[in-house]
């Protein structure tokens, strides 16, 4: 996983709740096994029904059409599993999502791909929004993880929180899988003790054809 | 101590706990399915990665198989790439796969526990949201990415934070016409779409014990529309007969052991929930959404909200679903025309749900200008539909009788509407441009969905069946 030290970027204002990964990701657009992701993101705000540019979508205006946060409410990424709503942010150099919350499902997928999501703090939250609108798009903010700071124009530099766990894979860029694999004894000795207690579980055959 | 049921699944499934503080869950049951599986295979096989227990593994063709009989791989011509790079995949890691042809292919919510792979108190892990469908039998299921997918093809294991948990009570007698699905609506409406979130849900109390368990999978379908990490419903006698002689189920001696042991898992009565909640269903008449969220909800006799009293916080969201949905503040759901009605899903594509639709559907005909689609959610189902008569009550109604798939709840199949098509839907998500572009859906029952396509109207089924609408 590519590792997650400090970004700095455009920040995208997208404010709405609950923003959806059909919304982030259609799934009709997903019609070929590797889409085009930076086109997926957004696709159907994107453009208008004759394929063009939707003028007064956020991200086609012109101050952000090369964006490097997106700044949003609660939920974000709420709905389906599907990965391809992070793949597209990172296609589109998206590497950092400031939200007020965001979909249980979505966060995982976002720390499985060193994209950072940042919760912001319940006291910072509506300034710092409105901070991000006052700005539109004039100059760049910068998210630093090892600091968990985020600093640009308009005002105080503000910190958020992030489990140290996470902060650390991201600031490594750890492989998952690798992680877990040292724990590969473990997970033999389990095997061994779950088929001896709870057999069924170790087992999954077809009775009518074993 | 006393524990939640999750909390002793939890304690059971734990493994060790990872150095970034993460417990490692062992996945006892791992369904994929063709959209994203073949990523997560690409992604092992550039890690030189094996699949650690492919018996313990199953894939799916689901999510983009054509449903029109006599499909084959390029019926739906976006679906043949994923359709031969699952298969290839699943041959390549030596994982039993339901082809788009076999007897008993369908939904993996719906074919995993049909075939018996799915058991109480066991762990469950598909790369789709609603995984936690299977929570209906009392298993402990989590949807995850095709990153988590691959972690779990490697490893058989979940790198997981504990949730919080949570309990929903459901209390009194649904009535007439009344289902799990007007029950889970009624819930998120009253949590919200983010009400659950970070929590797992044990779903109890007499409403739930009376469920059939193809209600209780509807009811933990609809889990993930509140944000919940998962949700389940403690197995009792209704569960372990349901299970019983199915084919990947324990049988003989180990059969015996394990109803034992099935019988242990219920929450101690001491037990401390994070939260909980009540709902008193003996009042709820059939739900159905009016907006663009699953949250937004009313009683089939309610009227959709105006903007002006709603919360300031909300009037936003609420007039922009207005808008979309091609509604007027105030105006009643009952008797607004309709084009689509869709009956399938992983949330209500089970033999009960045709059942109900076809009781309401049997002599009489879809209205004239409906497009009427019936969708089962396994070639079992299918196949158990049509041995019944299910499917000439349909077609002889004039509703469109499919081969199973997810079909129309994403559209990833090519099933879809028009743009501005007012369509009602027995699926999960009512979000904008879902089931097409500008399509308008609104989430309801089997029963309401068949009393719509009949009616050419939103209908409420209670009024159909007395001769009425």
């Amino acid at each position: 996983m590519q590792p997650f030290s400090t970004h700095t970027g455009i920040a995208v204002p997208m404010l709405n709740d609950d923003i959806n990964t059909d919304q982030i990701a259609p799934v009709q657009a997903m019609r070929a096994l590797k889409p085009d992701y930076k086109k997926l993101l957004f696709m159907r705000a994107r453009l208008r029904d004759d394929g063009s540019d939707n003028p007064d979508f956020v991200l086609n205006q012109s101050q952000f059409r090369n964006p490097g946060i997106l700044v949003t409410g609660q939920n974000f990424g709420a709905g389906s599993s599907r990965e391809a709503a992070v793949w597209g942010m990172l296609a589109n150099n998206i590497r950092v999502i400031v939200a007020k919350s965001f979909a249980d499902i979505y966060r995982e997928n976002c720390l499985q791909n060193g994209l950072l999501p940042v919760v912001l703090k319940p006291q910072d939250a509506d300034a710092f929004i409105a901070r991000i609108m006052t700005v539109n798009g004039a100059a760049p903010f910068t998210v630093d993880l090892q600091t968990q700071r985020i600093s640009g124009p308009s005002g105080p530099d503000i910190t958020f929180d992030i489990p140290a766990a996470d902060r650390t894979r991201l600031l490594e860029g750890l492989d998952d899988i690798g992680l877990t694999l040292k724990h590969t004894s473990e997970i033999l000795n389990w095997e061994k003790r779950m088929a001896a207690d709870q057999p069924w579980l170790q087992t999954a055959t077809d009775s009518r054809t074993s | 101590m006393p524990h939640t049921l999750f909390e002793k699944i939890w304690a059971a499934h734990l493994v060790a706990q990872r150095i970034d503080g993460r417990d490692l869950i062992y996945i006892d049951r791992h369904a994929l399915h063709e959209l994203h599986a073949p990523h997560a295979f690409e992604q092992l096989e550039t890690q030189h990665r094996p699949v650690r227990r492919p018996d313990l593994t199953f894939s799916m063709q689901d999510h983009t198989v054509a449903t029109k009989p006599g499909r084959n791989d390029s019926t739906n011509p976006s679906g043949a790439a994923f359709i031969k790079a699952m298969r290839e995949g699943s041959r390549r890691n030596n994982i039993k796969l339901f082809d788009i042809d076999d007897p008993e292919q369908g939904i993996s919510h719906v074919v995993a526990p049909e075939l018996g792979m799915v058991l109480p108190g066991a762990t469950h892990a598909v790369p789709d949201s609603h995984a936690s469908t299977v929570g209906g039998l009392g298993a402990l299921a989590f949807g995850c990415g095709t990153t988590e997918l691959a972690h779990i093809l490697a490893t058989q294991v979940m790198a997981l934070k504990r949730p919080k948990s949570m309990l929903i009570r459901l209390e009194g007698v649904l009535g007439a016409h009344v289902s799990a699905k007007d029950v889970a609506l009624r819930i998120i409406a009253e949590l919200g779409v983010s009400g659950a979130r970070g929590h797992v849900v044990e779903y109890a109390g007499s409403a739930v014990r009376a469920m059939p368990i193809e209600q209780r999978m509807t009811l933990c379908n609809l889990n993930i529309e509140m944000g919940g990490r998962s949700g389940f419903v403690a197995p009792d006698d209704a569960s372990i007969a349901w299970i019983a002689g199915r084919p990947y189920a324990p049988k003989g001696a180990m059969w015996d052991r394990a109803t034992t042991h099935w019988r242990t898992l219920k929450t101690d009565a001491e037990a401390q929930f994070d939260r909980e909640h009540v709902l008193d269903c003996s009042t709820l008449e059939p739900q159905i959404t009016w907006g663009t969220d699953p949250s937004q909800v009313l009683g089939i006799s309610g009227r959709v909200p105006d903007p002006s009293s709603v919360d300031q916080s909300r009037r936003g969201a609420v007039e922009s679903a207005l808008a979309y949905m091609g509604l007027q503040p105030g105006t009643a759901l009952v008797g607004m025309p309709v084009n689509r009605v869709f009956i399938g899903s992983c949330t209500n594509s089970r033999l009960p749900d045709l059942h109900a639709a076809a009781n309401v559907v049997r002599g009489r005909k879809v209205a004239e200008g409906v497009v009427a689609m019936v969708v089962p959610g396994s070639t079992k189902v299918k196949r158990d539909a049509e041995a019944a008569g299910l499917d000439r009550v349909f077609r002889d109604a004039g509703f469109f009788w499919g081969e199973s798939g997810c079909s129309m709840c994403a559209g990833g199949n090519g099933d879809r509407g028009d743009p501005g098509e007012r369509c009602v839907s027995t699926t999960n998500r009512n979000f904008e441009n879902r089931q097409g572009p500008k399509v308008r859906t609104h989430l309801a029952s089997p029963e309401t969905a068949a009393a719509t396509a009949i009616a050419g109207r939103i209908a409420d089924v209670r009024q159909l069946r007395l001769g009425q609408a």
